[in-house]
């Protein structure tokens, strides 16, 4: 048996540049949030609520889905138990076949609400930690008492008996807790805890300077992770993702642009990822607009960086292009300008040695308050 | 809470979680679980199926070596790897057969 972190299942003897039928969909509900976390993945021009998808829009499109083969949905946001909706929503994810994950930051969650989500058929619940203990953790999601209300809240999932996740977003401020951060996932009984390291994008990338963990720190906590893996096996199951401004190696940005995944933002957009629209000039179609069988074949944004015809050198002719497909396309953006370029991350890019340097020197700065997200542009954190 | 090693006296089944189910589109079997789509094999898709909280593993492999007249003993160790692979993630529900004769 092979298990597999969402890529593509394609038919035996499948070209690995064919994209075939999507096997998860991550649906932002909404960009509100209580928490103002610094690293958002969401766009740093966040949808206001009057432009969300109502409940009946979203139980379309989940129909949609499931014709389309989509397996799995991840309801994320922003927060989306900021939805009222959101029990209505996972159950009709239940009626049309969709396994469906819950990814929040749990402060909005009250006992009541679990139960009611669990009884809809929800499959697993996510939740965030910013840190191992309320000091740094409400500091970085810059919400008072949120760290509190989030361990109230898994223990809530584990006596329903629902499956839980503990995701740790890591960077220079908090990773000195991650030995703590494993020990609180394996207390709270979660079977799954993903390490996962800054991706500098959109509001990450105005808080680089913050957030880059020096070299020491990313080489510790490799190490601690691997000796969790192993003092934990058939206990907890972590997933780790690094920092890629110290890779050599890009990684396989979403298991290849438009092959297997992709994103609906809370106004309908659909997005070959959460941040494809840091690349401007992309053109992205609306489920308002269009079935998403129409746009998962046809929409420009998707078709534009499948497979492998689109990439120029070192790409072109590298041996790897059909396993990393060239890295991820926003960091291209991000740091060429161009998102055709090969990612920076990978060593036979020309900025390769650059972002090395770049994250080195960011990572001894003395550093700025964080930019913290909002909808009003951010604010400056004050110390 | 530790690790759960299996011994065939155990009986499973998958986990509330651990989805298997056949799917048309794709014309095969995958295996939903948190964050994950597992492609499990046809021996492992058979295996899945009599894992159904009364036969204990040690019934499981009788059951196969019987099936396809193969030693027992190379029939436990196969049925054991991919059991305890999906115990390690959480994914199965375990009883000894002392607790679960109710």
């Amino acid at each position: 048996m092979s298990a597999d972190d969402f890529r593509i299942i394609a038919p035996e003897g499948a070209a690995p540049t064919a994209y075939g039928l999507p096997l998860a969909v991550l649906a932002e509900l909404t960009h509100r949030c209580p928490l103002q976390c610094p690293y958002c993945s969401n766009p740093l021009e966040l949808e206001t609520s009057g432009a969300e998808l109502t409940t009946e829009e979203w139980c379309r499109v989940m129909t949609e889905l499931a014709d389309l083969g989509v397996l799995q949905i991840h309801f994320s946001g922003g927060e989306p138990a900021v939805r009222k909706d959101l029990v209505a929503l996972v159950r009709h994810a239940t009626e049309v076949g969709l396994y469906s994950n819950l990814i929040t930051s749990g402060v909005m969650l009250t006992k009541a609400r679990l139960v009611e989500l669990a009884d809809a058929g929800l499959a697993h619940v996510q939740i965030s930690f910013q840190g191992a203990e309320p000091g740094v953790a409400d500091r970085v999601g810059g919400f008072r008492g949120g760290h509190a209300k989030k361990l109230e809240v898994a223990r809530w999932a584990r006596a329903l008996d629902l499956p839980l996740t503990v995701n740790a977003v890591v960077h220079r401020q908090n990773l000195h807790q991650l030995p703590a951060l494993i020990d609180l996932s394996v207390e709270l009984g979660a079977a799954r805890m993903e390490v996962a390291h800054v991706q500098y994008y959109g509001w990450a990338l105005k808080n680089r300077q913050a957030l880059m963990p020096t070299r020491e720190q990313l080489d510790v906590a490799t190490e601690l992770v691997e000796a969790a893996r192993a003092r934990l096996r058939g206990v907890l199951e972590i997933d780790y993702v690094i920092p890629d401004y110290y890779a050599r190696q890009p990684k396989q940005c979403m298991g290849g642009w438009g092959r297997q995944f992709f994103n609906i933002s809370p106004s309908g957009k659909v997005l070959p990822c959460h941040a494809a629209e840091t690349i401007t000039g992309l053109r992205f179609d609306s489920v308002r607009d269009h079935p998403l069988e129409w746009i998962w074949h046809n929409s420009d944004a998707f078709n534009c960086y499948r497979g492998t015809g689109w990439m120029p050198e070192p790409c072109r002719s590298c041996d790897l292009r059909e396993v990393d497909f060239g890295g991820c396309r926003c960091q291209a953006f991000a740091l060429t300008g161009n998102a055709a370029n090969a990612d920076p991350a990978c060593a036979k890019s020309a900025r390769h040695r650059e972002l090395f340097q770049l994250a080195e020197a960011e990572s001894a700065a003395t550093p700025e308050g964080f930019l913290y997200r909002n909808f009003s542009g951010g604010s400056r954190e004050r110390r | 809470m530790g690790r759960v090693v299996l011994s065939p006296v155990q009986r499973v089944a998958l986990a509330r979680h651990a989805r298997l189910r056949f799917d048309k589109l794709r014309d095969r079997w995958i295996l939903l679980v948190p964050e994950k789509v597992m492609v499990p094999d046809a021996i492992c898709v058979e295996i899945l199926q009599l894992c159904d909280g009364a036969r204990s593993i040690g019934d499981i492999v009788n059951t196969l070596s019987k099936k396809y007249v193969a030693d027992p003993g190379i029939i436990e160790g196969d049925v054991l790897s991919i059991l305890q692979s999906l115990a390690d993630k959480s994914c199965l529900q375990i009883a000894t057969a002392a607790e679960g004769a109710a």
